[in-house]
């Protein structure tokens, strides 16, 4: 088929829908958002398949595993942090396992662009005990795709594919295959998904046997390459995924060619890494994430007579993106020249919130109403407003994971803060806000909760809310906050004196509020929603 | 030296959110692939699109292009539409590289240094082109055609064909009308003038 330029993210997609995808769910996090984007901006008849936002990471991974049961391909993407709202579905279908292909998407962030954390998703296929690809380049992520499709189902689990940001977020060239038909409906057994301890147990001693099989899949991998040099026993290189390209944008440079390893399948295929230690006296181990593989190879006693070089041992960063020069230093090269530029640090650009945002507005005006209320917090949340954290608003002090404002200040106010304010955004809010305000409004816990209602996922691009507008409303009133305790306001300059009031008088009562702010993002309103 | 020749290109778009530069590498990579040329593009995505500070990764070449990343030093080009973001990259340029930057700042920040001083900093890089984007883009008919002024301003540098660049351009913008394709083509006209090769 013809080639095509695509984000690594969109490669998967469409590997996806070559592979016979039948339902595709995923909840916007960078840098996970553009693989269901690429589904949704397809024509309905290229796409032939659902695809859809669900309301969080949770909902859609059990989405797809309802797709799964019924026999169909069904694939459910995410940032990493995203996995972790999922982990409870996605730990029990490694023992449920699946009837039609299901692949899990975990996209991770190292040197976090837009993450609060560089967790490395690899550590959870190895909780789970499933089989993992790791892409290093773009063909591989289409290649990759479609084998666990049919991986899933030759072995009865969920199979992981790992990305990260430099392949999820660079585009290059990709040359697709002949696509292959949809799975038909076909019911998974009750006795394998009813996950009742006597079948758990049993299952779960399936998943243990299964391990050797994942092993010799892994170890037979095209996806992994050894080639030893005979006549260099210094240094090996073991790589994973993505910085296998920065090893090999360096090999030209060196005098002598290492032996090298390189991994793009998990469980790590053993056999291989154990001819390659064997072969050299030093071991260079990177990889873009924590030390998962580094580690294995360390182990408590380390490898007798061999130095093993990587994260831990400071060749490499403990932390963060590796780069083409990382490699390079820790191989011991001199750095390139460059182009001398003089002074640094220059004045940083930061990121900050659009001009005209409402949530510049709503921020404003809780500012000044909290200006004479010294013992005050405001607890915030994932979205464009955590950005109100740095100059000139400062008005925000925490952002920890998606719904821990209203929880966060719950806890807060019970512990003695007054005011206790929590601030989080309307899709925020649906993702995992409701149930910490159900539990707020059982206790009337004595703090206020702004819910900041822009009807978009406004930071990732403007995708599909689900908890915006009058239905909003009735989701904040249904869990039992007291109607004449949730107060509309717009956040509009001409508004400031008003709202500022209505943010008093909520402040004021000692008992559970919410404040609704409601006015469209400015940068993406009607525009994608159309 | 390890192998710099004519059939590869490592660029670097700089700029700010929202100043479209990602449309620029759309319009490279489109053209590069038309001439046969090997390519990746590392795009930044999220919260630095808030109008913080972006850049791309562009690599062409007629062979295998292994990283995603330009190593620092490895940078024939860096392209900005905003001289303080040219700037912030000029350590990765490569020693013979050629800066082209936008002179036309963006102020976003309360510190925004000097500009005369930033304007000197990349006129000290041996070979540079400065253009003042803003003046021409509304000469071509749109403050917002100053990214496609930066990129005429790049094209005589570019291992690419001016006629590719023309067709997607032509490709990205007709879908918003024939008046925006009008006014990008001589966005990258005038730009190409103002780099006066
Ligand atoms: S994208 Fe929307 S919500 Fe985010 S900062 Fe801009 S206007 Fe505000």
């Amino acid at each position: 088929m013809k080639p095509e330029v695509l984000l690594g993210d969109e490669a998967v997609a469409l590997a996806a829908i070559h592979s016979g995808l039948s339902a595709a769910y995923s909840y916007p996090g960078t840098p996970a958002s553009e693989i269901l984007e690429y589904l949704l901006r397809l024509p309905a008849e290229k796409r032939g398949c659902t695809a859809a936002w669900s309301v969080n990471e949770k909902t859609a991974y059990e989405e797809a595993l309802g797709a799964s049961f019924a026999g169909r391909r069904a694939m459910v993407s995410m940032k990493h942090v995203g996995l972790n709202v999922a982990a409870d579905p996605f730990m029990n279908s490694a023992l449920t396992g699946a009837e039609g292909g299901l692949l899990v998407v975990a996209a991770d962030d190292p040197g976090m662009h837009s993450s609060q954390n560089e967790q490395d998703s690899r550590y959870y296929a190895d909780f789970a005990r499933i089989f993992c690809f790791e892409p290093s380049g773009h063909q591989e992520a289409y290649d990759m795709t479609r084998e666990a499709f049919d991986f899933s189902e030759k072995f009865d689990i969920p199979i992981m594919l790992r990305l990260t940001t430099r392949i999820s977020h660079s585009r290059s060239v990709v040359v697709p295959r002949e696509p292959r038909t949809q799975n038909p409906l076909r019911l998974g057994r009750w006795q394998d998904w009813t996950l009742l301890p006597s079948n758990a147990r049993r299952r779960f001693q399936q998943l243990l046997k299964r391990q050797r099989e994942l092993l010799a899949a892994s170890e037979a991998s095209a996806f992994n390459a050894l080639t030893l040099n005979p006549s260099d026993r210094g240094l090996g290189v073991i790589a994973t995924g993505i910085a296998w390209n920065y090893v090999q944008e360096n090999l030209r440079g060196l005098a002598s060619t290492p032996s090298l390893l390189k991994i793009g399948t998990y469980p790590a295929p053993e056999s291989l890494i154990r001819r390659l230690v064997d072969h050299v006296d030093r071991v260079l181990v990177a990889e873009e994430g924590y030390p998962l593989v580094e580690r294995m190879l360390r182990g408590l006693y380390g490898v007798p007579g061999k130095t093993v070089l990587g994260r831990m041992s400071g060749e490499l960063p403990a932390s963060g993106e590796l780069t083409p020069d990382h490699i390079r230093s820790a191989l011991s090269m001199n750095p390139l020249a460059h182009y001398e530029a003089g002074e640094r640090p220059l004045a940083e650009r930061p990121p900050q919130l659009c001009a005209g945002c409402p949530h510049t507005d709503t921020l404003k005006a809780l500012n000044e109403a909290l200006r004479d209320r010294p013992g005050s917090n405001v607890f915030s949340d994932i979205g464009c407003y955590t950005l109100g954290a740095l100059p000139p608003l400062n008005a925000i002090q925490t952002c920890v994971c998606m719904g821990a404002s209203i929880s966060m200040a719950h806890g807060g106010s019970d512990a003695g803060i007054r005011p206790s304010v929590a601030v989080i955004g309307d899709s925020t809010f649906g993702h995992s806000g409701i149930t910490s305000l159900l539990s707020a409004a059982r206790a009337d816990t004595d703090m206020t909760a702004f819910i900041l209602d822009n009807g978009t996922v406004a930071m990732t691009g403007g995708q599909t809310s689900h908890a915006t507008g009058p239905g909003l409303l009735k989701i904040i009133e249904g869990v039992g906050v007291p109607p004449e305790h949730i107060r509309v306001i717009e956040p509009l300059p001409k508004h400031h004196e008003r709202n500022v009031r209505i943010i008093r008088e909520e402040l004021d009562h000692k008992g559970l509020s919410v404040i609704v702010a409601v006015r469209e993002c400015v940068t993406y309103s009607s525009k994608r929603r159309g | 030296m390890e192998g710099r020749s004519a059939d590869k290109q490592d660029i670097i778009l700089a700029g700010v959110g929202g100043q479209g530069i990602l449309s620029i590498a759309y319009v490279i990579d489109r053209a590069a692939l038309d001439e046969g040329l090997h390519l990746r593009q590392a795009e930044v995505h999220g919260m630095a699109q808030r109008g913080g500070a972006v850049q791309s990764h562009l690599r062409l070449s007629s062979g295998t292009i292994f990283s995603d990343l330009i190593p620092r030093g490895g940078a024939d080009m860096i392209l900005s539409v905003e001289p303080l973001e040219a700037l912030r990259y000029l350590d990765s340029l490569a020693p013979t590289g050629v800066v082209v930057s936008s002179s036309t700042p963006y102020r976003n920040i309360a510190d925004y240094p000097d500009l005369g001083n930033v304007l000197e900093r990349l006129r000290r890089v041996p070979r540079h082109v400065i253009a003042d984007s803003e003046k021409l883009a509304k000469e071509a008919g749109s403050s917002r055609a100053q990214n496609i002024v930066m990129l005429g301003a790049a094209s005589p540098f570019l291992i690419l064909k001016e006629d590719s660049l023309l067709r997607h351009i032509e490709n990205l913008f007709k879908p918003r009308g024939a008046n925006l394709v009008d006014i990008n083509i001589k966005a990258l006209r005038l730009g190409r003038a103002a780099a006066g090769v």
